[in-house]
C-alpha cells in the first residue's frame, strides 16, 4: 500500500483509510505474529484461571517485581485488556477481509473464464505446437483435457480461442476457514458466557450436593445465574487407586476411580456411578470428572472434659508423586483458646539416614501425621472467607518443645494413636480415608465451536490442496494441413512446478491429434 | 523375551540406530564436500584448473557418499523402528507415554517422511541436516530425558492418546522437514544473489533452485499445516475435556501449541502477502519450528502444568 498523505482526508476518508489498513494482508499478518507475541508470558507465569494457588506463592517470593507485573494483567493475561484488544482487532479485521472477499467471489463464481492475452507465448508457461488436426479438432481435444474446468470457446479474426478456469473450490475452502474462526471464536465466548465450572474435594463417606457452599473454586459466565445451579447430589462410597508396585516405575499410578451413588433432582432416585479420569459422569446437564485424589486422615480433638470438639477426614493435598502431603485442621470449637495444627501426612513413611521421614510409596502402607500446634484465635469470624488448607497464624501463638524450646512441639501420630496435648485436649488419627478433587463443569453449546472447527478443518484442506488455474488454448489455421496451437497457462497462486503440469496438459491434449513432422515450433 | 530383554533390546536398537545415524550424516556431509569443486554442469568445469576427468570423478564419488548416506538412513530407521516396536511390547501400551518416547517415534516418523519425499520429490539434498537433527534428538533423548519402560499414568490412558499424539507427531515430522527445507532456501537463496555464475561449483549447486526448494517447503507445510490444526485445536481439546474436565485451559504446553499453530498461520500468510514472500516466510517458517520445538523440550522441561507428566 501506498503512503497515503493522510493530513489531507475528510474524516470519513480517514475511516475508510483507516478500515483499508486494518484489514490488509500485512496487518492480518502483523496481528497474528502479535497474537502469538502476547500469548507467551501466560505460558511463563502462573495464571489465576489455571493455578490461583501458584499465583499466591509468586507474588510472596517476589515481592517487589510481582505486583508490577499483576497490575500489567500478568497474572490473567488471555482475559487482560491488552490481550483481548490484539484479539479484538484480529476478529475485526477478519470479518473486514471475509465480507469484501465473500461478494468478489461470489462474482467470480457468476462471471466467464477472461479472456485469452492477446499474445500467449509471453506466459512463463506456455508452449506453441504445429498439428494437421483442425483447429474444430485441437479445441475439443483441449476440453477433453481440461476435464471439469469451467469453459468458454469462441471465435475470433480466424482463430478459436479457448479460456478454462478451474479450482473455484480453493478460495471457497479459504473463506469456509476464514468464517469458521469467527465461529469457533463467537462460540467459545457463548459457552464461556452461558457455562460455569467448579472444583470440589469430597472425602470417602461424604456427600456432594451442587450447590455454591459446596465448591472449593466456582467460576461462571457472566450470563450465568449462579442460583440456578442445576440440583444434583451423589456420595462418594470408594475411593480406590492402584500403583505399580515393583520395577523401575515402582510407585507410578496405575488407575483411579471413585464410585458412589448418585441423585439427579431434588428427590431423583439413588443411581450407583463409577468416575474414572477421562472417564466423566454425565448428570444435571454437567460433568463430572475426576481430576485429583488424595488423603484425608480422619482426626479427633476431644476436651479435658472428654467431650468431642471436633471428627472429621481432614484433606491433606499431596505435593509429590508420592504423595508426600500438607494439610491443616482448624479446631474453633476448643475451649478457651481455638487450635490450629498444620504439618503432613506421609502414606508410606520411612526415616532417611540423615533422621528426616519422607514417603516411599503413594499407597498408605505406614501412613502417619506430623503436625505443629497453635492456640489462639483461628480469625474464623472476621467476615473474610478463609481457606481451609491455609492457617492464619496472626492471632495464635505456636507451642514450642519442653526440653528445646527453638523446635516447635509436635505432634506424630499414626492410625490409631491419639496424644495430649499440651492445654490438655487430645487429638487422635482415627483412621485414613482417601478423598477425591472433582472438577463440575457445564459448557452448554459446545458443539458449535466443535464444528466449526471441524468445518474450517475442511475448508482449510481444500484451500491448501485445490490449485485454482488459468488455461488458455489458441488454435489457428495457416494453411489446409497446418494448425499452429498455442497453450498457456497460469496459476493464481506462483509455482515453479507449473512447466511440468503444462508438459502432462499437452500430452494428454495432443493424445488425439495429428501432429504435424514439423512437431513443435 | 520378558519384558525385560524387551525393554533392553529396545534400548540397544536406538542406541545403534543414533550411530548409523551418524554414518549416515558422515556420508551425507562427505556429498557435500567431495562436491566442493563440481560445477553446476559438468561441461563448465572443462574450462578452469580442474580437469573434466577429476570432477566428474569428484562428481561421481559424491553421488556415491550420498547414496551411501541414504541406504544407511534407511538401516537406522529399520533399526529404529525396532526400538519404537519393542519399547511398545515391553510397556505392554502404545510406544508414545513420555517424552523420551515421544521423541524416539517422532525421529522415526521424521526419518520415515524424509525417507518417502526423497522417493517422491528427490529432496536427498536435505539428507544432512535431517540425519544430523535426528542424531542430536535421538543421543539427547536417551541422554537426558529417558525412563525405563512402564504403565501410563492414569490421564494419558485413552484412546484419544492415540489420535493426538499419531496427528502431532506426523506433523511434527512434516515442520521438520519443512523447516529443513526452508533453511536451505535461505542458503540457496542468498547463494544465488551473492555467486557470480562462473562460481558456482559444489553441491549447492547440484540442489534444485531456490525457487524449487521453497515450493517443497510450502508443500511440505500445507500438509503439515492442518493436521496440526486437528492435533492440537480438535483432538487436544477433546482429549483435554475428557481427562481434566476443560476443553482449553491455557495451560503451558496448549499456549505454546497454539502459539505455534498461529505462526505457521502466520507462515501461510506471508507467502501471500507482498514484501514478505520468500526469506521473511522463511524466517517465519523457522521460528514456527522453534516455538514447536520449545514446546517439546522447554515446556516439558522448565514450565510444567497439566502436560509435565510427559517428564
Ligand atoms: C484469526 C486469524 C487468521 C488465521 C488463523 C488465518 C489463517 C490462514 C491460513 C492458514 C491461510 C492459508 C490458506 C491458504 O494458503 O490458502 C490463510 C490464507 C489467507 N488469509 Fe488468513 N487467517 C487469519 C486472518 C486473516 C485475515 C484477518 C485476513 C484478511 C486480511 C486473511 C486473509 C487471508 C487471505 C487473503 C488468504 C489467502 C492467501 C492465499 O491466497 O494463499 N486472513 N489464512
Amino acid at each position: 500500500m501506498s503512503d497515503t498523505d493522510t493530513s489531507e482526508l475528510s474524516p470519513l476518508e480517514f475511516l475508510r483509510w483507516g478500515w483499508r489498513q486494518l484489514t490488509s494482508m500485512r496487518t492480518a499478518l502483523s496481528l497474528l505474529l502479535l497474537l502469538a507475541v502476547v500469548a507467551i508470558p501466560g505460558s511463563l507465569l502462573p495464571q489465576r484461571g489455571v493455578d490461583a494457588r501458584a499465583v499466591e506463592a509468586y507474588l510472596n517470593d517476589n515481592p517487589k517485581i510481582g505486583p508490577i507485573l499483576d497490575k500489567l494483567g500478568m497474572f490473567s493475561v488471555y482475559t487482560s485488556p491488552w490481550f483481548s484488544g490484539v484479539y479484538l482487532l484480529l476478529m475485526i479485521s477478519l470479518v473486514g477481509c471475509i465480507l469484501p472477499r465473500s461478494r468478489v467471489y461470489y462474482r467470480a463464481l457468476k462471471a466467464r473464464p477472461p479472456k485469452a492475452p492477446k499474445n500467449l507465448t509471453r506466459f512463463p508457461a506456455s508452449i506453441e505446437f504445429v498439428t494437421t488436426s483442425s483447429p474444430e479438432e485441437a479445441m475439443s481435444a483441449a476440453r477433453r483435457a481440461l476435464g471439469r474446468a469451467r469453459v468458454d470457446v469462441v471465435e475470433r479474426d480466424g482463430s478459436h480461442e479457448l479460456s478454462a478456469e478451474s479450482g473455484y473450490l480453493r478460495e471457497a475452502g479459504n473463506l469456509v476457514f476464514h468464517i469458521s474462526i469467527v465461529v469457533v471464536l463467537v462460540g467459545v465466548a457463548m459457552t464461556a458466557l452461558f457455562g460455569y465450572r467448579g472444583a470440589a474435594i469430597v472425602a470417602e463417606g461424604d456427600r456432594f450436593s451442587n450447590v455454591l457452599t459446596q465448591y472449593d473454586e466456582f467460576g461462571s459466565g457472566a450470563l450465568f445465574d449462579r442460583d440456578k445451579l442445576p440440583p444434583f447430589s451423589f456420595n462418594l462410597d470408594n475411593f480406590s487407586a492402584t500403583y505399580q508396585v515393583d520395577g523401575p516405575q515402582r510407585g507410578a499410578p496405575l488407575s483411579f476411580e471413585a464410585t458412589g451413588t448418585v441423585s439427579d433432582g431434588v428427590d431423583g432416585a439413588d443411581k450407583d456411578f463409577s468416575i474414572r479420569v477421562n472417564h466423566p459422569m454425565k448428570v444435571g446437564g454437567a460433568s463430572v470428572f475426576l481430576v485429583g485424589q488424595g488423603y484425608a486422615p480422619v482426626i479427633k480433638v476431644t476436651n479435658p472434659n472428654g467431650d468431642v470438639v471436633f471428627d472429621e477426614p481432614v484433606p491433606f493435598l499431596p505435593a509429590d508423586p508420592s504423595y508426600t502431603s500438607n494439610g491443616v485442621v482448624k479446631v474453633a470449637e476448643a475451649e478457651p483458646e481455638q487450635l490450629g495444627f498444620q504439618g503432613f501426612f506421609l502414606p508410606t513413611f520411612i526415616q532417611g539416614n540423615d533422621g528426616a521421614t519422607r514417603s516411599a510409596f503413594p499407597a498408605p502402607y505406614a501412613p502417619i501425621i506430623g503436625l505443629f500446634v497453635w492456640h489462639g484465635d483461628l480469625g474464623l469470624d472476621k467476615g473474610i472467607p478463609q481457606s481451609v488448607y491455609v492457617l492464619d497464624k496472626s492471632n495464635m501463638t505456636q507451642y514450642m518443645d519442653d526440653k528445646d524450646p527453638k523446635k516447635g512441639y509436635r505432634v506424630s501420630l499414626q492410625p490409631g494413636e491419639s496424644q495430649t496435648l499440651p492445654d490438655g485436649h487430645t487429638i487422635e488419627f482415627v483412621s485414613l480415608k482417601q478423598f477425591a478433587r472433582f472438577q463440575i463443569a457445564s459448557v452448554p453449546g459446545v458443539e458449535i465451536p466443535l464444528i466449526g472447527i471441524v468445518l474450517g478443518l475442511i475448508g482449510l484442506i481444500g484451500s491448501l490442496s485445490i490449485k485454482p488455474r488459468r488455461t488458455w488454448v489458441r488454435a489457428r489455421r495457416e494453411n489446409d494441413s497446418r494448425t499452429v496451437v498455442q497453450v498457456a497457462v497460469l496459476d493464481r497462486v506462483p509455482r515453479v512446478d507449473l512447466p511440468a503440469d503444462l508438459d502432462r496438459f499437452i500430452q494428454r491434449m495432443q493424445e488425439p491429434l495429428q501432429l504435424s513432422e514439423e512437431g513443435d515450433v | 523375551m520378558t519384558l525385560e530383554q524387551l525393554g533392553r533390546l529396545s534400548n540397544y536398537s536406538v542406541a545403534s540406530a543414533t550411530v548409523v545415524l551418524a554414518l549416515a550424516f558422515l556420508a551425507y556431509a562427505a556429498q557435500w564436500s567431495l562436491a566442493r569443486n563440481v560445477a553446476m554442469t559438468k561441461v563448465l568445469a572443462g574450462g578452469e584448473d580442474v580437469s573434466l576427468e577429476e570432477s566428474e570423478v569428484k562428481a561421481d564419488r559424491s553421488d556415491a557418499a550420498g547414496g551411501i548416506g541414504f541406504s544407511l538412513t534407511v538401516l537406522a530407521e529399520v533399526i529404529l523402528i525396532i526400538g519404537v516396536v519393542t519399547r511398545g511390547l515391553s510397556a505392554e501400551r502404545v510406544p508414545w507415554g513420555n517424552m523420551y518416547e515421544f521423541g524416539i517415534i517422532a525421529i522415526a516418523v521424521a526419518l520415515a517422511a524424509y525417507l518417502l519425499l526423497v522417493k517422491m520429490w528427490d529432496i536427498d539434498w536435505v539428507g544432512a541436516l535431517v540425519t544430523l537433527f535426528a542424531m542430536v534428538v535421538l543421543g539427547s533423548t536417551m541422554l537426558f530425558v529417558y525412563v525405563p519402560p512402564g504403565p501410563l499414568v492414569p490421564a494419558l490412558d485413552s484412546y484419544w492418546l492415540v489420535i493426538h499424539v499419531v496427528a502431532a507427531i506426523v506433523a511434527g515430522s512434516a515442520f521438520l522437514v519443512g523447516a529443513t527445507a526452508s533453511v536451505l532456501y535461505l542458503v540457496k537463496a542468498r547463494a544465488e544473489r551473492l555467486t557470480p555464475e562462473d562460481q558456482r561449483t559444489g553441491f549447492l549447486w547440484k540442489m534444485p533452485t531456490s525457487g524449487a526448494i521453497d515450493q517443497v517447503a510450502y508443500r511440505v507445510h500445507a500438509f503439515a499445516f492442518p493436521i496440526w490444526t486437528f492435533a492440537a485445536l480438535i483432538a487436544g481439546p477433546i482429549w483435554a475435556q475428557a481427562a481434566w474436565g476443560r476443553y482449553w485451559g491455557w495451560d503451558a504446553k496448549e499456549v505454546w501449541a497454539f502459539i505455534t499453530w498461529v505462526f505457521y498461520a502466520a507462515y501461510l500468510h506471508a507467502r501471500a502477502t507482498a514484501g514478505w514472500r520468500g526469506k521473511a516466510a522463511a524466517i517465519l517458517a523457522l521460528v514456527a519450528f522453534g516455538t514447536f520445538m520449545f514446546n517439546y523440550i522447554g515446556v516439558n522441561l522448565f514450565v510444567g502444568g497439566l502436560h509435565s507428566y510427559a517428564k
